[in-house]
């Protein structure tokens, strides 16, 4: 479980975040969603540390990460996977490699052992001939499926996922969210993803926090979120005609 | 202006610390390294030879055209090429190109990193990624200079002995009797004290030009160009410092 309180952040005297509280629960699929720009990114970010937040604290199972020193936070991180929205894979390792890498950086596992859970992981994201293939010589999606594989090689206790539909179809849109889904479901890990995909939080959205010009405007889940009163709310979600039918519908029934 | 480089200074000297910070696992650092020697050493060694080849072969000649003065002797042909290749051109004027290359290639490897998020994606792992990517590189460079340096010499030397000879501008047996007189080994220890210290700054101020950078691909290509006059103007300054405390 991830606890984030009273979070605010800043830069240069621009407020991003204010005063965002939140709980992600363990092995539910937590979105962040919101339009482009509201600070989604930002939250994400910062909750992993790769931006210092200015007040508030955020909690990993009640280990304040705010309060701990660099090595602290390290060692934490390796309980971290993190997908990040162009997938960020090494380009000068192959995809075996790449998700090698943090068993070779972290783990003491033999060289067998550690190809052994290399293959799970990769079988794990259904990529089965492109181990010795380059990030540049394979698609966007499997990119972002080696980029998952990559984020549990060290099984981690929570993952994080900016966008990671972006720059996908819908159909390999929807294979990527079943996947982190299933994944969070099987490894009851705390999941946050970032995305301002519908599709994304009809599909897979367990709890879900909605954000607007870095401010939390809405909680809930997916089957909330249709008939929300909120005006922001319906203003993102509604933008899609699509759902404005499907709530019509349903209340009609 | 001035507040800007001090800025810049503290944090080059903040990176630096980063970077010297104690490596997660030794064996990949030492992996790394290898690599590195590889791809910024190894891979430099054609340009070198190239370069110097002609830069002797030049030095040669001009050194012979500017000696109108029948009492010189031609031996001063085959010295005056060797004592700048050693004392200049092989130490200073390789570095101002080393800067251009290694150092362009620094700057655009780490900035393409930085600017598609793997930088980040190695801190997520609890990696320390400015010593994982920086320290092998400064090792690299700093190991591999000063053989290049020595290369280029030889190549220089070389391309003086095929393009004198060839024009007639001096004989082979002067030539050699030139490389060979009045020889100061000093020079060669003090150029290659100083191509330790080039190695280091070619490397490390590339390194933070391409670390720090933010944006695009624009901005990457910008942040190379900085890192390559910034390290020119360094390579200068410290050629004079040193000169002048060793020599």
């Amino acid at each position: 479980m991830i606890e984030i309180k009273n979070i605010y952040k800043s830069f240069e005297n621009k407020d991003v975040l204010k005063n965002i509280s939140k709980v992600f629960n363990q092995g539910e699929t937590n979105l962040i969603i919101g339009r482009s720009g509201s600070g989604k990114t930002v939250l994400l970010k910062s909750i992993v540390g790769l931006h210092e937040i200015d007040k508030g604290h955020i909690l990993y199972d009640n280990r304040d990460f705010t309060s701990m020193g660099q090595k602290l936070r390290k060692k934490l991180r390796q309980e971290m996977g993190m997908v990040f929205q162009g997938g960020a894979l090494f380009d000068s390792l192959t995809v075996e490699e790449n998700i090698r890498f943090p068993l070779d950086m972290f783990s003491e596992l033999s060289t067998a052992e550690k190809q052994k859970q290399v293959d799970f992981c990769l079988e794990r994201v259904n990529i089965t001939d492109a181990n010795k293939l380059y990030p540049s010589e394979i698609s966007g999606g499997m990119q972002k499926r080696v980029a998952i594989a990559r984020s549990i090689v060290l099984n981690p206790k929570y993952l994080f996922c900016d966008e990671p539909n972006s720059g996908l179809d819908p159909e390999t849109s929807m294979v990527i969210d079943e996947l982190i889904h299933s994944i969070t479901v099987d490894l009851q890990i705390t999941t946050i993803i970032n995305t301002h995909d519908m599709n994304s939080v009809m599909e897979i959205g367990d709890n879900i926090l909605f954000i607007s010009e870095g401010e939390m405007c809405w909680e809930g889940n997916r089957k909330e979120i249709l008939y929300s009163e909120n005006q922001k709310l319906q203003e993102f979600v509604f933008a899609n005609k699509q759902y404005q039918r499907i709530r019509d519908d349903k209340i009609n029934q | 202006m001035l507040m800007n480089i001090i800025t810049q200074t503290g944090e080059y000297f903040a990176l630096l610390l980063k970077v010297f910070s104690k490596p997660e696992r030794h064996s990949l650092y030492v992996r790394q390294t290898f690599n590195e020697i590889e791809n910024l050493g190894i891979k430099s060694v054609g340009i070198v030879a190239v370069i110097s080849i002609f830069m002797g072969g030049i030095m040669t000649l001009q050194v012979a055209y500017n000696m109108v003065n029948p009492l010189l002797p031609k031996t001063l042909v085959g010295l005056g090429n060797r004592d700048s290749l050693i004392l200049e051109f092989s130490s200073t004027i390789m570095g101002l190109i080393m800067a251009g290359k290694i150092g362009s290639n620094i700057t655009s490897e780490i900035g393409s990193m930085k600017v598609t998020e793997q930088i980040d994606s190695l801190e997520i792992m609890g990696v320390n990624s400015a010593g994982y990517l920086i320290l092998p590189k400064i090792i690299a460079v700093v190991l591999m200079f000063p053989l290049l340096y020595i290369l280029s010499v030889f190549f220089g030397i070389i391309g003086g002995l095929i393009v004198g000879p060839a024009v007639g501008a001096v004989t082979v047996t002067d030539y050699l009797n030139g490389i060979q007189y009045a020889f100061n080994p000093y020079y060669v220890t003090f150029s290659l004290m100083k191509c330790l210290v080039f190695g280091f700054l070619i490397s490390s101020i590339s390194a933070y030009f391409g670390y720090t950078v933010e944006g695009g691909a624009f901005d990457v290509g910008t942040a190379s160009t900085r890192a390559v006059v910034n390290t020119n103007i360094q390579i200068l300054v410290w050629d004079l410092i040193l000169t002048q405390l060793l020599l």
